[in-house]
């Protein structure tokens, strides 16, 4: 156990490494992007980290294009400008793609992971350069009820997806944060975190 | 203790009947108590009589509350005298009373 | 690595004032919703109806209202709070200037939010610059620790014998008020014995009838009202200090006090800020001196009064410094810089330059600072604006 500890602490200063990482995420109004930047936030804070999570604010309306940003550091996080450069970009709504750049300022190599079935992307050539990942959250969140079949809500889905490929967080804090922060339907988002989990591929 | 601008004295001390040119001066033989000069008095100078033994129109009017002028707060604008229905209101030279 | 023993929660800026109005045990509130302030006007109101906060909460129809609902709450000695932004603060102009001629220590939350024309609802000091002159405390905060500390300091100055005035509490619109970050929440117990029971000295009797604010020629004693007000203001500069020690004992904090001098031990440069831009600033002033260069950074927590003294020991032996200004004002500089460079006029003669940034919440970013510390360390003055123009 103790060395299991030991191994799971160096295997998260690894990822982390000395450094901050940023996070955007990228959805449409009503499906969950602001909240899942915040449940990120708290799992990695609930691992010892220090962490920002804030919602890029417009006109926000259903449907309209919104993005979310987490930040998660060892040292307390001062920065409070933009994230230009993120190490990851989550896309909780693949059809943004055609609307706006969603790998904008993403570094080289970063993670992108997509809720889209695993052929959907594979025709786009832009995603060449970085690690990307996709898991059909859509699926999932129906499949658990979560939101409405027209309107599935499928954010907690997605971290489940991003605990998994990413190593940042672990899955127990994701799910641990799920059960802080779901308004309602708390078995059912963590059904779907462990279901994303599991289903999750890189590409 | 900080200097703050309260006086121990209600603003009912502060008599403003001097700023007065002319008053009103009700003629109860007119007056209906409609009672639409006491809504209409800025200053809250007009209030109600109870069972006072006043002159009235008519043997109706006789029981009830009538109307009258605090001459300590009147400051004589003349809006009873301009909104009375029924010119039962007369303003006077302060000089001639 | 942070402590682990302590009470932390992951919140908005706006859910930590209003968390801080209910450990300070605030009993009225009063307020009219504008965005950015919104959420924390909709979890007290919440928080009431959920009688998780015991406080009488009434909606107004507008500002100018809500202003004068509390001034008529904290008359009667009941310890009353109500917060706005933006146009919400112009409007109740004429009210602020009513309670603080009053005495009466109220505490507002303001999410710092820029004017229209044209309408923009992003972060920027102008609401509040515009109304610093009207006897009302002001401090801007940097964090969402910040915003619920605040509030409870906040409280123990405002109603203090020889200080009662009111206080703005700022924040700025959505880098705090809508990020979540951890904040520590105090222990309700001890906030209410820090803050103590609020025992105002002329409120409302109705056995013993008082007039309040009526007329006054010019040889009463308008005049020395007005210069005590100023008295007690500028005594509110060590008043806080002493506060700011009692605060970190008690809650095991560090809290800065009236102004923080981040690096500034040895620094030849420096900047001084007001509010969040200031955090994003020291990340930078840390990078640079990793460079070698000796820079560092005074941020105005205590903005009025403005605390002349500390900020002239802080300049004292630098070559250059700049000032950030994060409103628009039209007085020949910036409003700050004014204040800074009046304070030091013939103590210290220091090239300083007047930096113009981040006006209706554009980003001032880490090469915005960058920028700001190359064109000091040149040794430019004058009012410089950062990362604007025509494109």
């Amino acid at each position: 156990m103790i060395i299991l500890v030991i191994y799971l602490s160096i295997f998260s200063i690894s990822c982390l490494g000395n450094r901050m990482y940023e996070i955007r995420f990228h959805g449409r109004g009503g499906q969950g992007a602001v909240t899942a930047s915040k449940i990120l936030a708290t799992a990695a804070f609930k691992e010892g980290k220090w962490v920002t999570s804030f919602p890029f604010y417009g006109t926000e309306r259903r449907g309209a294009p919104v993005a979310a940003f987490t930040r998660i550091d060892n040292n307390k996080v001062e920065l409070r400008t933009q994230i230009y450069n993120p190490d990851s970009v989550i896309l909780l709504d693949k059809s943004l793609m055609n609307i706006i750049n969603v790998t904008d300022g993403l570094k080289e190599n970063g993670l992108i992971l997509i809720n889209s079935k695993k052929n959907d992307v594979l025709s786009h050539p832009e995603l060449k350069k970085f690690k990307v990942a996709v898991v059909d959250a859509t699926s999932i969140a129906v499949r658990n009820k979560l939101g409405d079949p027209a309107h599935p809500i499928v954010n907690t889905a997605i971290l489940g997806a991003y605990a998994k490929v990413s190593g940042i967080v672990k899955l127990e804090s994701i799910i641990d944060a799920t059960k802080e922060l779901s308004p309602s339907k708390i078995n059912e988002n963590i059904n779907a975190v462990k279901e994303a989990y599991e289903e999750v591929e890189v590409i | 203790m900080v200097l703050v601008p309260t006086a121990y004295a209600p603003s009912s001390n502060n008599k403003t009947s001097s700023w007065r040119t002319t008053r009103p001066v009700i003629d109860y033989s007119k007056c209906t108590r409609c009672m639409i000069c006491w809504k209409f008095c800025p200053d809250v100078a007009i209030g109600v009589t109870f069972g006072e033994k006043l002159d009235y129109p008519n043997e109706r009017f006789s029981k009830l509350e009538a109307p009258f002028i605090n001459y300590d707060y009147c400051k004589g604008c003349g809006i009873c005298a301009s909104e009375c229905p029924f010119d039962a209101i007369d303003m006077v030279q302060e000089s001639e009373m | 690595m942070r402590a682990i023993n302590k009470n932390w929660s992951i919140m908005t800026g706006n859910e930590a004032v209003a968390l801080a109005t209910k450990l300070a045990g605030v009993k009225f509130v009063s307020a009219y919703p504008i965005t950015p302030q919104t959420a924390i006007v909709e979890k007290i109101a919440e928080m009431v109806a959920n009688e998780k906060m015991d406080a009488k909460f009434i909606e107004v129809e507008s500002e100018h209202s809500a202003m004068a609902s509390v001034m008529g709450s904290e008359l009667a000695g009941v310890r009353s709070f109500t917060a706005s932004s933006s146009h919400g603060i112009l409007y109740m102009h004429e009210m602020l200037n009513w309670v603080a001629g009053m005495r009466l220590p109220i505490l507002m939350a303001v999410v710092n939010r820029s004017i229209g024309p044209p309408w923009n609802i992003w972060a920027d000091h102008s609401d509040t610059m515009t109304q610093r002159d009207t006897g009302w405390m002001q401090l801007y905060g940097e964090s969402n620790q910040e915003a619920m500390d605040t509030i409870i300091l906040g409280y123990k100055l405002a109603e203090n014998k020889d200080i009662l005035l009111p206080i703005m509490v700022m924040q700025d619109a959505f880098t705090l008020s809508h990020t979540s970050e951890p904040v520590e929440i105090r222990d309700e117990e001890k906030v209410r014995e820090f803050v103590g029971e609020f025992n105002l000295p002329f409120k409302i009797d109705i056995n013993k009838p008082m007039g309040y604010g009526s007329l006054m020629p010019p040889d009463g004693p308008f005049m020395e009202l007005k210069m005590d007000m100023k008295k007690s203001m500028y005594s509110g500069v060590n008043k806080f200090i002493e506060i700011t020690k009692e605060f970190n004992e008690t809650f095991d904090a560090n809290f800065p006090g009236p102004v923080e001098g981040f690096m500034m031990d040895d620094a030849d440069y420096a900047l001084i800020t007001l509010g969040s831009i200031s955090s994003t600033a020291k990340h930078v002033v840390r990078n640079l001196r990793n460079q070698g260069k000796k820079v560092g950074l005074l941020r105005i927590l205590l903005y009025r009064p403005f605390p002349k003294d500390l900020v002239i020991n802080y300049l004292r032996g630098l070559k250059g410094f700049g000032v950030v200004d994060r409103s628009s004002t039209y007085g020949p500089f910036g409003s700050l810089y004014m204040d800074v460079i009046s304070s030091i006029y013939g103590k210290l003669d220091i090239p300083a330059a007047n930096f113009i940034a981040g006006l209706g919440g554009r980003d001032v970013r880490v090469v915005d600072f960058e920028e700001m510390f190359m064109r000091i360390m040149e040794g430019e003055d004058g009012e410089i604006w950062i990362n604007a123009g025509v494109k």
